[in-house]
């Protein structure tokens, strides 16, 4: 009974969700191997090898696997299965393009986000938004997963697995890389972040984001936004919190102009602490936040600024 | 070119559902039903690219039971050609489905595939994945944006961190993302016209595909519940408690 979970990174490093990732297949039983698939990624390889848990490491290398398309991430991981019993990712937007193709390749279901592991063939996972959990039993014989990492601690390192060269298939020309285009930012990753400010609809505009950007770079938090503000065109798409967007469970989460939508507070209700500031006192975002503010945020947001400043941060 | 926009009936997305006393499922009685609204970007893009002059008709399909007819009619309100409705009373999952689609899609000879990233009823996010690789086809996910040039298809992906775009070989699978475009309201007049449109009834049977599922749910249930905290006056207090309560800082 082995696991093989493939890794997210950029082939110079490797993504925290991986460590997280580990620690839920760890769950699972049996032997854990790590698949590291892209060009130039030897050094992310050796990073794998030290995780604690990790029996073993293989390293695909090959140029259409630089971006980890999903039709080559597909028939890579496919070749490989064989001596598999789970194959596992992080639910991250690279693990939902290319697991469901794998799956369907092996003629297996998959099992999507899991948050918790029962027992080897029982996992929970969220539906409708995380309004309801669904506990699923699996008779498969081979499990494909995909893991929702906010939802388990980083493993530890200290391992020293080795690390293997795996072949890779012919590139089946389907599909190729042609740019892209990333958000630049000295700010933590928004999954990462141990603290997160996001913005709402009641930001009026993109224009007033620098002010969350002030606090965000006082606190080293990164800064989000709700499908609302999304929307409105504020900010780019890969600031959104919520259902549609991204997933996130930092110790301090604060919602600035954030009514509390059920899309947005299934993106962010994990989080250890959640501050609200809303100046309508009715906001749904009140009955679940831990600190609430009724203020309006053009106000608040400044005083906050020199509150934080005075506290030495 | 012929697309076919595969399309879900699911709660609408202003519900807040309630999981049954018994823990068996959520509950569905005389809750409002809708096109999932990944979908309705889907139908969109097609209705634009045939506006565009790229795409000749418009295939909606839509696997479940009868009632889904009236999200196909939905469909073709907006400006589809002809709906599909693969009939089954039988809770599919996602690789099921992808083999039916399949079938459909060899029946039709579709040149592209339009269709939502993930239903907001089960979160799946599978669908579309599942039947670019039954079919071999390649996949474009989480769609931004897409541009057609003769045998490629340019598509912009929403990823972490970013965007990407990829060049497609057709025929291709593509799953909508939120920001590709606004889905239109139907209009009256195209409400009318829409009841005349045909809606072909299949019985999943006629397709010969083994759609059965391999999950079993053993239970629903509510997710932890989270108690409001406390109103605090002044950002001078919030932070305090911040830092001496919560101590977060």
């Amino acid at each position: 009974m082995t696991t093989l979970l493939i890794a997210d990174h950029n082939n110079e490093t490797l993504a925290d969700s991986t460590l997280k990732a580990v620690s839920a297949a760890s769950q699972m039983g049996g032997d854990l191997h790590i698949l590291v698939a892209g060009a130039g990624a030897a050094s992310v390889a050796d990073e794998a090898a030290k995780i604690e848990g990790v029996a073993k490491v293989l390293l695909a290398e090959a140029s259409p696997l630089q971006k980890q398309l999903a039709e080559p991430m597909a028939d890579l991981v496919v070749s490989l299965a064989g001596d598999y019993t789970t194959i596992a990712s992080a639910a991250s937007t690279s693990g939902k393009n290319f697991m469901p193709r794998i799956a369907a390749l092996l003629d297996c279901s998959q099992i999507s986000e899991i948050l918790s592991v029962e027992d080897e063939n029982t996992f929970t996972r969220p539906i409708y938004a995380g309004n309801a959990i669904a506990t699923v039993r699996t008779s498969e014989a081979k499990k494909v997963i995909t893991i929702r990492t906010t939802a388990f601690a980083a493993a530890a390192l200290g391992g020293s697995a080795n690390v293997e060269a795996v072949p890779v298939p012919d590139d089946s020309g389907l599909s190729s890389f042609l740019s892209e285009e990333l958000t630049k930012s000295d700010r933590p990753e928004l999954t990462s972040a141990k603290i997160v400010i996001s913005g709402g609809r009641g930001m009026q505009s993109g224009d007033n984001f620098p002010m969350l950007e002030k606090i965000a770079d006082r606190l080293g938090a990164a800064v989000g936004a709700s499908r609302a503000a999304v929307d409105a065109g504020f900010v780019p798409n890969d600031y959104q919190v919520g259902q549609t967007g991204k997933v996130v469970a930092p110790d301090l989460y604060i919602a600035v102009g954030i009514s509390g939508a059920i899309q947005h507070w299934a993106g962010m209700k994990d989080s250890k602490v959640i501050v609200a500031i809303n100046k309508d006192e009715e906001a749904p975002i009140f009955q679940v936040a831990d600190y609430g503010l009724v203020a309006d945020l053009f106000t608040a947001i400044p005083e906050l600024d020199e509150e934080l400043q005075k506290a030495g941060l | 070119m012929k697309i076919l926009v595969p399309v879900k009936r699911v709660v609408d997305y202003n519900v807040k559902v309630r999981v049954k006393p018994d823990e068996s499922g959520v509950d569905l009685a005389n809750v409002k039903m809708s096109m999932n609204p990944f979908c309705e970007i889907a139908i969109e893009e097609a209705i634009r690219l045939r506006e565009g002059g790229t795409a000749s008709e418009i295939i909606v399909v839509s696997v479940g039971e009868q009632a889904a007819q009236e999200t196909i009619r939905t469909g073709l309100a907006m400006g589809a050609d002809r709906g599909i409705l693969v009939k089954s009373d039988a809770a599919l999952e996602p690789l099921g489905i992808a083999k039916i689609l399949k079938a459909v899609i060899e029946a039709e000879q579709v040149d592209l595939v339009i269709l939502g990233k993930q239903a907001i009823d089960g979160d799946n996010n599978q669908t579309g994945q599942m039947l670019a690789a039954l079919l071999g086809w390649s996949q474009g996910t989480f769609a931004s944006d897409l541009k057609i040039a003769g045998e490629k298809i340019d598509v912009t992906r929403e990823i972490d961190g970013g965007l990407q775009t990829i060049s497609l070989k057709m025929p291709a699978i593509i799953t909508t993302d939120l920001r590709l475009n606004e889905p239109r309201y139907a209009s009256l007049p195209n409400i009318m016209k829409a009841k005349k449109k045909p809606i072909d009834i299949k019985e999943l049977s006629e397709y010969g595909v083994d759609a059965s599922p391999r999950l079993e749910i053993l239970k629903v249930a509510e997710p932890a519940s989270r108690e409001a905290g406390v109103v605090v006056e002044s950002v001078a207090e919030l932070v305090d408690k911040l830092k001496n309560e919560a101590g977060v800082f």
